[in-house]
């Protein structure tokens, strides 16, 4: 207990970029003030609060949750240990890793915050721009530089971007947020769901090899969904700052201001026309380029990474420690750099603890050759350029710290957004189905089986998609239904979701109550290992199904219904009252919201 | 040595400490297990668990306790633990609130006087049965009749240092919530008091109102906040030492974070 006393390990390696600045905590702590003493009006400062990345918190002014942006999913040991510090301080004692690579402090008193960001600024944090109408956080795959199907390591370009917009006018007061995420291929990014997503190419003009990007544009999950269009075959990098600021540009100036409900840029993009939106992109563009009175260009730090093997001591046993197997089955990545893995290692809904955080950092500084850690893009955490020979003791770490949760590349580890943890808007509580989820898959041992690895759960507490359920094989989103008088939690169930070069959005399946779900999800996987062909896999099945193209007896989504159509008919609350509670919840169950801020 | 006024700082340094354990003139107090007393101590310092403190924490108790441990009225104390100074901040109370004037709590853990490579010994002092008498302090304690109808009235601050998720859980109505995590500082058990004060002022909270801490039961972690706020000198402080337990024996009113999940956010 008496480790947070202690400062912070030196002798670890420091990041290059600052994206702190200290006067924003004083401007945050004496503006909370000055609302409080309603001096400021409550809209004007739920914008401000937002713009410094406090989010509102369900049913309450008191708290709010503070959203860390870690650009790029960079985070470096001693920014961990400090997290962990500031969960123990002014949060729960848990932190939460997003699925934008963010990591969060929920339930913090609204006039603790600027102590936050002090405390941020410390170790060259920010939580500026995370929330509100504005850029997000810059994300960039976890595997990026180290996995085998890439042409060129995006992560620079994101950094620098990030750096480039961050505090930047041209993105201060959007109509509406905008995200930016980069990939290294088409299978472990998510560059169709986004504003504007980056997948890494390379072209050969006249012998010369250039750097370039595929630009998708006008995509995102929400109410409405869309997936991004292509705007060219290839933007070379030093066009992608100008497609950048074009793009912005574009959707500052036409973007809807007034309808809130519908004013992504994926709306203006959809109302307008794809070809129409991109020739408007590239005729900007063509002016950002011939009007900058400077020559405006991105800082790209290419320097070739420093790989040093910490020093560990070596594993003298060779006998494998129990699980470890399993572990290195469904939570080892194997990087194009020979003998060096990406570990991942999976959190519940993406909760960690302030010690699990501490032990993350020892265990970057001890095993990581790049000395750093990567957040994914699943709640979860990566710790790269791990050797061979370390994977034993690394694990042997992890099973001390509750940290070796099998199952991370699998569909056993399933995302949940916050739902009624925290959320104003939510309707249920999504964030602890998850969990539910992925403890049933492992006491079932799912994790291991092939079959279903390359599938995902993923769930939202409402029909917007913080959950990302629409891009999942199997997702949900929560709501309220009725059964006579009385309510309970249900989910709408989607199948085949995809956000690869495939990407398409889910199909409505069913409604499903939530006490309901894990058993209907285990039927469905019943009937797939009924049905499937050799060498299948789940999400192939369920394709095939959606497409037609299935030829056993199940072949349509309705089939699937009929099937599981016994597992939701509701018992009377006199014979399962259960049934009607939600996750969490002892009472029984109704719905309540609060006023939702993505609009503010 | 002088006694114990209000403006004085309650907390002593390593630096002054080992001057006094060499000048011979302090009796310490050893918070911690007796195993762990009996492995290595701070020189001159005698061993009490909080658990023999806590087991009839009556003045007349505390009185027969100082005087088996060698303190007279006049002999300065200084106490200290290897938690977070919650421990120690609750013996150093106990001293107080029966008269003892010259009582002090060590800023660092048993582990960080350790980590500063300083002298351990396993070495006991001798201790001579003394007299100490019984002048109640009674303004530094509150009860809970007492912060019942205290808090109704203006200028009077409730402060609960439980952990965030239990606050949330439920609290006596009207507390504010500061999490005892949220007093230490990096290397110190509490904050330096630009620290302090600043949290003070972003809460809102004035250093002349009369303010009443409490925790989950016996009155550790609302003792450490209790001298975390007297390290500002703050006039007014007030331990509710029997804290939340008695508080829900006495089935009194409390109040709860309605239509949340929170517990579902914690990865413990």
């Amino acid at each position: 207990m008496a480790q947070q006393l202690r400062p912070s390990k030196s002798g670890s390696k420091k990041p290059n970029i600052d994206w702190s600045r200290r006067e924003e905590a004083d401007n945050f702590a004496d503006t909370v003030k000055l609302f409080r003493q309603g001096k400021i009006e409550p809209d004007m400062f739920r914008r401000f609060r937002l713009q410094h990345g406090a989010y509102g918190t369900r049913m309450t002014d008191d708290y709010a949750m503070v959203r860390i942006k870690v650009p790029a999913g960079e985070v470096y040991p001693h920014q961990l240990e400090k997290i962990a510090q500031l969960s123990e301080m002014y949060s729960i004692g848990s932190a939460h890793f997003s699925t934008r690579e963010n990591i969060q402090l929920h339930w913090v008193v609204l006039e603790d915050v600027s102590e936050i960001m002090h405390s941020l600024a410390d170790v060259g944090l920010t939580s500026r721009e995370a929330c509100g109408n504005t850029v997000r956080n810059v994300m960039c795959s976890p595997l990026s530089g180290v996995c085998k199907d890439e042409l060129f390591d995006a992560t620079p370009y994101a950094l620098a971007i990030a750096k480039f917009l961050l505090r930047n006018p041209l993105n201060q007061a959007l109509p509406r947020k905008f995200k930016f995420n980069f990939t290294c291929c088409e299978k472990h990014g998510m560059i169709r769901i986004v504003d504007v997503g980056l997948l890494p190419q390379i072209r050969q003009i006249d012998g010369e090899i250039q750097k370039g990007f595929k630009i998708f544009l006008g995509g995102g999950l929400g109410n409405k969904s869309f997936v991004g269009h292509e705007l060219e075959e290839f933007t070379p990098v030093d066009d992608f700052l100008y497609t950048s600021i074009a793009v912005l540009r574009i959707f500052d100036r036409l973007g809807d201001r007034k309808n809130l409900a519908r004013n992504r840029m994926r709306y203006l993009v959809n109302d307008m026309g794809w070809e129409k939106f991109k020739n408007i992109v590239l005729k900007e563009r063509a002016i950002v380029k011939a009007t900058q009175s400077v020559i405006v260009k991105l800082r790209i730090d290419e320097s070739s990474k420093e790989i040093t093997r910490p020093i560990s001591i070596s594993n003298e046993s060779t006998e494998h420690p129990d699980g470890f197997e399993r572990w290195k089955k469904t939570n080892v990545f194997k990087q194009k750099q020979v003998n060096y893995n990406s570990v991942f290692i999976g959190l519940e809904s993406g909760d960690i603890t302030a010690n699990q955080l501490r032990t993350i950092a020892q265990i970057t500084r001890d095993f990581s050759g790049e000395g750093l850690a990567r957040n994914g893009f699943s709640q979860n955490i990566v710790i790269r350029y791990v050797h061979d020979d370390d994977l034993i003791n690394l694990y042997s770490t992890l099973i001390e710290t509750g940290l070796a949760k099998t199952g991370s590349l699998t569909m056993a580890s399933a995302v949940g957004c916050s739902g009624t943890t925290s959320c104003n808007l939510a309707l249920t509580n999504s964030h602890r189905l998850a969990k539910e989820i992925q403890r049933k898959f492992l006491e079932l041992k799912l994790d291991e089986d092939d079959d279903l690895r390359d599938s995902s759960i993923k769930i939202s507490g409402c029909p917007n998609s913080c959950g990302q359920h629409e891009i999942a094989t199997i997702g949900l989103y929560g709501g309220g239904a009725r059964f006579g008088k009385d309510m309970y939690p249900n989910y709408v169930l989607s199948l085949g979701g995809r956000f690869d070069g495939q990407s398409m959005l889910g199909h409505h399946t069913a409604r499903v109550p939530v006490k309901r779900v894990i058993p209907v999800i285990l039927e469905i996987i019943k009937l797939f290992k009924k049905y499937k062909q050799p060498d299948d896999s789940f999400s192939k099945w369920i394709d095939r199904i959606i497409h037609g193209n299935e030829s056993s007896e199940i072949k349509s989504v309705e089939d699937i219904k009929k099937i599981i159509a016994p597992l939701l008919i509701p018992p009377t609350k006199e014979d399962d009252s259960d049934f009607y509670a939600d996750y969490g919840s002892d009472t029984s169950y109704h719905t309540i919201t609060g006023k939702g801020e993505c609009a503010a | 040595m002088c006694s114990m006024t209000t403006q004085e700082t309650p907390l002593i340094n390593v630096d002054t400490l080992r001057e006094q354990i060499i000048k011979n003139d302090v009796r310490i107090i050893d918070v911690r297990r007796k195993d762990d007393y009996n492995q290595g101590h701070i020189r001159n310092s005698v061993n009490l668990p909080l658990a023999n403190l806590l087991a009839d924490p009556s003045p007349e108790n505390i009185v027969r306790i100082a005087e088996e441990l060698g303190i007279e009225d006049e002999t300065p104390v200084v106490v200290y633990d290897d938690t977070f100074g919650a421990l120690s901040s609750r013996v150093v109370w106990a001293l107080q609130y029966i008269g003892h004037k010259n009582v002090k709590l060590l800023d660092v853990t048993f582990s960080q006087w350790k980590e500063l490579s300083l002298e351990v010994t396993t070495e006991e002092p001798e201790i001579k049965p003394v007299k100490h008498s019984l002048n109640l302090r009674s303004e530094i304690m509150a009860t809970a009749e007492y912060l019942e109808k205290a808090k109704e009235k203006k200028n009077v601050v409730v402060i609960d240092n439980r952990e965030r998720l239990n606050f949330l859980e439920q609290h006596i109505p009207g507390a504010i919530n500061i999490p005892y995590r949220t007093l230490a500082t990096d290397g110190r058990i509490i904050r330096n008091k630009d620290g302090m004060r600043n949290l003070l002022k972003n809460r809102g909270i004035s250093e002349d109102a009369e303010i009443i801490t409490y925790c989950g039961s016996v009155g550790t972690l609302s003792g450490l906040a209790f001298y975390a706020l007297k390290s500002l000198g703050l006039p007014n402080v007030k331990l509710y030492v029997h804290s939340f337990k008695e508080w829900k024996n006495l089935e009194k009113p409390t109040q709860k974070q309605e239509n949340a999940s929170y517990w579902d956010l914690s990865a413990e």
